[in-house]
């Protein structure tokens, strides 16, 4: 696996660090309001796609060498985007925006999703106050309709189209499996951290983790890639030992990100074995292959190699199901159920997972979190309650 | 004795004959529940009704149902046991009072539902599809998600025959094509393309005369209010899409509001300010809330409501009926998309409607259940008023949830708005 660099660095100064410090200055990025990954993509002259939460194909605004750039909140007051918006609603949109109307982070192009209710919005809210282009990418709702990658397929043209108008360049095919291949690899990456945090979960933190994979949404993947290749063996190679913490998949992560103060809370008492943190960087679940049609195996991947979220329908993934499967696969003994407060699907969806749990004889703990929430002493004894009645029942 | 007061000319028609269309319609579901009949379960956005009604099925529309747990003042009762089962009180009341509903053997206040044997859920909301997915899980029943790929940025919408139109087209149409079987299964019945073109010519009678209605309200004085009358006559534009019932009921509609305007008559009220609504009614205070401003002088002569609300027949655009599968693919798409621009995109065309309508002012109503329609009204009123120079309400409640309905508070913003209004139009206001 060769890891390819850009020619702009953004995330200098982790080369040769002890792995604590390269965890240590992840952490500072994903916490840092100012993105300063993307002001110096954009000091060399780069332009960026932002894209919101869940799934984007970030290997189009790649090929046209934009900077794809996961819009998922930020730690900041929505001081002026609160205007915008009326009470109800959940926090990641308010500081999304908030985030590029104060120039924390500057786009060329904004591309939302029909997630949900709220985030369809977006390309209308957007579009209102940017001179930029705002839109909708309409990934396919009935991912069970044969003409569903097909129609994809033309989608992902449209969109090439307008990627090519803000980049100012051509995307051709050869370009777009170059980008896929990296893409590719870094996806193998993030997999094998997975697999650190399922069969060792003592040698990473929780928070660790989560940046780790997180900080991917704000540089270029090569830059990732690096990051990640550098990481993984130091982090393979810890001399830690297990302890006895419950073994807990974390669920409610798809879009709003608990804040890391949060991950950090439940890591201190359990191991989070598999999580749906940040998943739309996850969402392909093996290598594209694309010897043929790019655009077409981008696709293809989308509906038949990924992975779940109460965002997607698909009759092939009950939700509840698929939570399960996580469950066994990661060999937990529990799940701790969380939404974002204001969250729609995700609070829907957690009935459905308690209601299956239960079924099921699989214990868990709900919970709702927000962004920005700052106080977190109630949660760990919440926690820690729940983790001794599952290690002295 | 005028044929008016008598009862048997058009004035007042519309409201009577819906009234009773909806007890009928309620009637014929409590039969089939009763006979143990399954149901095509399906929402006011891109319904179907057209295609559903060719295979026999009683239709459901768990929003109307919904709604009407709240004009009849007991919908907390539903939201309560709902809450129970787990729903939180953050999301969307309709869903919760229909699962109530379903907990309570499809018991509500105008009659017993039959259970799903199949659901349709379009994307123009996504919580349709979310909720579908509660049937499926407590009925184990075939859904169909009809994705409806809608506007992808502001502006004029593609048409037939530009390329981004046509990949969706082919969609929809595929996804129709596969619905078909699923509906053959379910209800035994084979699909009758001759039917379909036949309840498509009724659809299509109806949604031109949608259009018309609506455009009658451009008259002075209006003749009808866009919240209340028009609530009910969205009822039976959504109820009996696709029936012959539904397109007379049309018809006659039509021929009423042509009477009221050429004839200068109005609503009840003295009508001294016009005014579009925006947003979704408040249900809890269904009646009340259009008398709050009704007091004043103020009439809703159109709404958002009826446009995205109606799945967008207010557009008038009628289905080909050549190729009917492909005519309503084609029609489904033009006319929900609309609805959806009608959520999402809104400011130009309320602009044009605020001009078309003579309209005095506009009331938003952001509500806590719908985040559809919700999400972006602040940032468009901002653009509302950076544009025009147009006063606007901006009222937070919900269509469902009594506990943040609060009349007091709500008629303290509306009487205030009502003296600004009176400040900008003295004589409106019968001062000199």
């Amino acid at each position: 696996m060769g890891t390819e660099t850009t020619a702009i660095r953004t995330f200098p100064g982790w080369e040769g660090r002890p792995i604590d410090e390269i965890l240590y200055l992840c952490r500072e990025l994903v916490e840092d309001p100012e993105f300063p990954t993307v002001k110096r993509w954009r000091e060399a002259g780069g332009k960026v796609a932002g894209h919101f939460q869940v799934y984007f194909p970030e290997e189009i605004a790649h090929a046209a060498g934009l900077l794809p750039l996961k819009l998922r909140g930020a730690p900041l007051e929505p001081t002026r985007a609160d205007s915008h918006f009326g009470s109800y609603l959940c926090s990641i949109v308010k500081t999304t925006l908030e985030t590029v109307l104060a120039s924390h982070a500057r786009v060329d192009l904004f591309v939302t999703h029909p997630i949900c209710d709220a985030a369809r919005n977006l390309a209308g809210v957007w579009g209102r106050n940017f001179d930029f282009p705002c839109q909708i990418l309409y990934l396919p709702q009935n991912a069970n309709s044969a003409h569903a990658a097909t129609y994809l397929r033309g989608e992902y043209a449209r969109l090439t189209r307008t990627v090519e108008e803000v980049a100012g360049r051509r995307v051709d095919d050869p370009g777009l499996r170059r980008s896929i291949a990296v893409y590719n690899e870094n996806r193998a990456l993030m997999r094998r951290l997975y697999e650190i945090k399922r069969e060792t979960p003592w040698r990473i933190a929780a928070e660790d983790a989560y940046a780790l994979v997180a900080v991917g949404g704000m540089m270029p993947r090569e830059e990732h890639n690096a990051l990640l290749a550098a990481a993984l063996p130091l982090i393979a190679a810890r001399p830690a030992r297990p302890q006895d913490r419950v073994r807990i998949v974390f669920e409610g992560g798809f879009c709003e990100q608990p804040p890391l103060d949060l991950v950090r809370t439940i890591g201190r008492s359990c191991y989070v074995v598999d999580d749906d943190f940040m998943i739309g960087l996850r969402w392909l679940l093996s290598d594209v292959v694309a010897d043929g049609d790019p655009l077409g195996a981008l696709a293809e991947s989308y509906l038949e190699r990924s992975s779940y979220s109460p965002v997607q329908h698909d009759l092939r993934k009950p939700k509840e199901a698929m939570l399960l499967d996580r469950i066994s696969r990661a060999r937990a003994q529990a799940a701790v159920l969380t939404a974002a407060k204001m969250c729609e699907p995700g609070l829907e969806e957690q009935v459905a997972y308690t209601h299956a749990l239960d079924r099921a004889g699989i214990p868990y703990f709900v919970s709702e979190f927000e962004e920005n929430m700052s106080s977190f002493e109630t949660l760990a004894v919440q926690l820690e309650t729940f983790v001794e009645n599952l290690m002295f029942d | 004795m005028t044929p008016e007061t008598a009862g048997t000319g058009p004035v007042g028609r519309g409201n009577r004959e819906g009234a009773r269309l909806f007890r009928e319609w309620f009637d014929e579901l409590s039969t089939a529940a009763d006979a143990g009949r399954g149901a095509a379960y399906t929402f006011v956005m891109g319904s179907l009704g057209e295609l559903l009604r060719t295979f026999d099925l009683p239709v459901v529309f768990p929003e109307i149902n919904s709604l009407q747990t709240a004009v009849r003042h007991v919908a907390h009762e539903y939201l309560a046991q709902a809450e129970d089962y787990g729903y939180s009180p953050d999301i969307c009341g309709y869903v919760k009072a229909d699962v109530a509903t379903q907990l309570r053997a499809g018991a509500l206040p105008m009659g017993r539902i039959p259970k799903p044997a199949i659901a349709i859920a379009t994307n123009a909301c996504n919580t349709y599809i979310k909720w579908a997915e509660i049937w499926e899980r407590m009925y184990h029943c075939p859904i169909v998600t009809i994705d409806l790929p809608g506007s992808r940025s502001d502006g004029p919408p593609t048409r037939p025959g530009h390329p981004d139109f046509e990949n969706d087209r082919r969609y929809v149409t595929a996804q129709l094509r596969e619905l078909i079987p699923v509906l053959e299964r379910v209800s035994g019945v084979r699909f009758d393309v001759d039917r379909l073109r036949e309840n498509l010519a009724h659809a299509n009678t109806l949604v031109r005369g949608w259009q018309r209605v609506l455009a009658f309200n451009r008259s002075r004085p209006a003749p009808f209010n866009a919240l209340s009358d028009g609530t009910i006559f969205l009822g039976v534009a959504n109820a009996y899409r696709g029936t012959a019932e539904g397109a007379r009921y049309f018809d006659e509609l039509v021929e009423e509001m042509e009477y009221k305007s050429a004839h200068g008559i109005g609503t009840t009220i003295e009508e001294r300010f016009r005014l579009l609504f925006v947003g979704v009614p408040c249900y809890p205070l269904f009646r009340r809330f259009t008398e709050m401003f009704g007091e004043q002088g103020g009439n809703f002569v159109n709404s958002t409501y009826l446009w995205f609300a109606s799945g967008g027949a207010h557009t008038g655009e009628a289905c080909r009926l050549d190729d009917p599968i492909e005519g309503l693919a084609e029609g489904m798409l033009v006319q929900v998309r609309d609805a959806m621009d009608s959520m999402f995109f809104h400011t130009r065309p309320l602009l044009a409607m605020a001009k078309a309508y003579q309209a005095d002012g506009v009331v938003y109503h952001p509500i806590k259940s719908c985040r559809t329609v919700s999400t972006g009204l602040a940032d468009s009123r901002r653009a509302l008023m950076a544009a025009a120079d147009l006063p606007s309400l901006f009222i937070e409640s919900d269509m469902m949830d009594r506990r943040v309905v609060s009349e007091a508070q709500l008629k303290n913003r509306i009487d205030a708005f009502f003296e600004g209004l009176a400040t900008r139009h003295p004589a409106a206001h019968g001062i000199a």
